[in-house]
């Protein structure tokens, strides 16, 4: 599992790098983004996405104990606030689609305090947003289907205290994701926020 | 991994309470002007915060050494992706480019 998350981390780094080369290019552009986001989302899906790694952890833990209920209980946990971060992300989308921020034929710059910025470079920092966030959105939305899967395991009686794996590294995967927001998060929502 | 080392309850709340708190911090000090600071303060929080999620919830710190080097070596390369990146753009346009003549002719 390891070495998936490896290969998760550079799947995930090249966006960075990608994202790291155009910043520095035009990153004037990359602060006028970023100020059309909402710290009060993107701060709100930070936390519930720190609380989904929690119920996770706990879910893993209630495996190693072998409490079947319990790992049922904290996996529909991590369910739930994974559905909760989704549907902030749905709104933050539908925003920025109602403000014509979607890189696309009805892309329009009109911001009064930034109009000295270009709104074809705008529209890159746009174009990493939703890669990279839409990305992140892919994986909880695959993280959740396995942990459909897990309960599905657990009920048949397919996972008990000598054997959890399955729980386990679907917590490793889970955590991972949780990482790459935790680094999101900043680097796409908090640019140059003191000007 | 399967060493069934069962980490305290405490110990998970109090990961949780200290990445909530990282969480707020990154977002005050990003409206702190620190000059060209602010952006290596927010990733160093990040690390942070990602180490804590790496070392408990993913129990690295209670997993064999190997874990660990799989980890670090997952992020010591992403490392060298982004060096490497960087020091090409940064270094193009400090020279001129050098005359190669079967080019120029």
């Amino acid at each position: 599992m390891w070495a998936f998350i490896v290969q998760e981390i550079l799947f995930f780094g090249g966006l960075f790098c990608g994202y790291t080369v155009y910043r520095n290019l035009y990153i004037d552009a990359f602060t006028a983004g970023s100020h059309q986001l909402d710290i009060f989302w993107g701060g709100l899906n930070t936390a519930v996405l720190i609380g989904s790694s929690l119920t996770m952890a706990l879910a893993v833990r209630c495996a190693q104990k072998g409490e079947r209920n319990s790992i049922v209980g904290w996996l529909i946990a991590t369910i739930v606030l994974g559905f909760a971060f989704l549907g902030v992300k749905y709104i933050e989308y539908s925003h920025k689609w109602h403000d014509n921020l979607v890189p696309g034929s009805s892309f329009a710059w009109n911001d009064p305090a930034y109009l000295n910025v270009a709104g074809g470079q705008v529209k890159i920092f746009f174009s990493f947003y939703f890669v990279m966030t839409g990305m992140h959105a892919l994986h909880m939305i695959i993280g959740v289907g396995i942990m459909l899967w897990l309960i599905a395991k657990v009920r048949r009686n397919q996972i008990n205290e000598h054997y959890f794996t399955p729980v386990e590294i679907s917590g490793l995967y889970w955590h991972f994701v949780d990482i790459v927001w935790i680094f999101l998060f900043p680097l796409l929502y908090l640019i140059g926020r003191h000007h | 991994m399967s060493d069934h080392h069962i980490v305290p309850l405490k110990i998970y709340f109090l990961i949780f309470a200290a990445l909530l708190i990282g969480t707020v911090i990154t977002v005050a000090i990003a409206f702190v002007d620190l000059g060209f600071l602010n952006t290596p303060v927010a990733l160093i929080i990040a690390l942070v915060k990602a180490s804590l999620v790496i070392l408990y919830f993913m129990h690295v710190k209670y997993s064999h050494k190997l874990v660990g080097l799989f980890a670090f070596a997952g992020f010591f390369w992403l490392i060298i992706m982004l060096a490497m990146t960087m020091q090409d753009y940064y270094t193009r346009g400090w020279q001129e480019p050098l005359p190669i003549p079967f080019l120029t002719q």
